[in-house]
């Protein structure tokens, strides 16, 4: 009966999404005749002030900088609150939660495997503003990699000192680029360099800095929250 | 003939996302145990950044990215607005999602079950 009465909930809201969505059409430009719509604005921008190739990263970091430093605070909040919700008193020995032992070929391929893996992330997010991909990303992958290093050994441990450590940094890389930006350019995340040439590695200005402390920043999160979720067990 | 298929595929995108959301809502409001309401929950965020991304289509056109050969025209790339906010919104939802699971640990621990008609403290 419940069932029922959630499905006949749900058909009429899924009714009402659908037919707003269908009126605004899927593909269609929808442009106002007369005003130049802010993509455009955002497009033009990037390619033609900021040299940057990828218009997201831009907009992630440049236009929207200021939401992302926020987000990476999000971020930041929600490893803590995991932290502290999951607390124990200081780590007694052999407590993972998984309680099986990894097999022989999970551990030989993840040895091969963890540089490579790492060397992608780090790929991924110096090349944050050339090609998809970005800090967020290679974080994410990178933190892959130690997860797959904490599955397949028992005794692999991350410091967690070491953590908190690299993500301070970051941290404070992020927030003092915006402020020399405050400084110079008179905004917060200002652009202070050279802008390059498009397609360049070197292009973009400040953009791929913050890109590559978001990406430490990211890695060093995750890992954390895997470590302690791994390590929870009471 | 082929614009009918087309039609059909817009409703297609747009249908799958709704529905990808639905099928989310319904797990979180009909099923019992508290680690499917999680899962519920993180359906509903992928099917609403689908929807968006979804929104900031053109037809035919290229990812925002003015690699080498894509220089010249602008006009034909898709929004990079909403994909720039979904990047955001996915990371929220990984905070929202990671902290859900170390409460549902957290419960799991005091109570030994996860069958939300078995936590009585949770009524009054």
């Amino acid at each position: 009966m419940k069932k029922f009465v959630v499905i006949l909930l749900l058909a009429v809201m899924g009714y009402y999404i659908s037919i707003t969505f269908f009126d605004i059409g899927f593909g269609d430009s929808h442009l106002v005749e007369g005003v130049v719509p802010v993509k455009d604005a955002y497009l033009n921008e990037t390619v033609n002030s900021l040299n940057v190739a990828n218009t997201v990263t831009s907009i992630v970091v440049n236009f929207r900088g200021f939401d992302t430093l926020g987000e990476v605070t999000v971020l930041f909040l929600a490893v803590t609150a995991l932290g502290g919700i999951l607390y124990k008193k200081r780590h007694q020995a052999g407590e993972r939660s998984v309680l099986f032992s990894a097999s022989k070929v999970v551990t030989s391929g993840s040895k091969l495997l963890f540089p490579a893996i790492v060397l992608l992330g780090a790929y991924v997010f110096i090349h944050g503003h050339l090609s998809p991909g970005g800090g967020f990303q290679g974080g994410v992958i990178i933190a892959t990699g130690f997860l797959l290093m904490l599955l397949a050994y028992e005794n692999f441990t991350v410091g967690h000192n070491t953590l908190s450590v690299i993500e301070s940094l970051a941290g404070i890389t992020f927030a003092g680029v915006g402020i020399w930006g405050l400084i110079y350019g008179g905004s917060f995340l200002e652009n202070f360099l050279p802008v390059g040439t498009l397609n360049d590695l070197f292009s973009g200005g400040v953009i791929p800095i913050i890109y590559i402390a978001v990406g430490f920043k990211v890695a060093a999160e995750l890992t954390g929250v895997i470590y302690t979720v791994l390590h929870e067990k009471g | 003939m082929e614009d009918t298929l087309f039609k059909i595929l817009d409703y297609g995108v747009y249908g799958t996302a709704v529905l990808v959301i639905l099928i989310g809502l319904y797990g979180a409001l009909v099923k019992r145990s508290l680690l499917k309401i999680v899962i519920g929950l993180s359906i509903i965020d992928s099917g609403i950044n689908l929807l968006l991304v979804a929104i900031g289509y053109l037809k035919g056109g290229t990812a925002p990215i003015f690699s080498p050969g894509y220089l010249d025209n602008p006009k034909i790339m898709v929004d990079p607005i909403p994909q720039a906010l979904v990047l955001t919104a996915i990371v929220i939802g990984f905070g929202v999602t990671a902290v859900a699971l170390a409460l549902v640990i957290r419960l799991y621990r005091h109570h030994g079950t996860l069958h939300i008609d078995e936590i009585r403290n949770l009524k009054w």
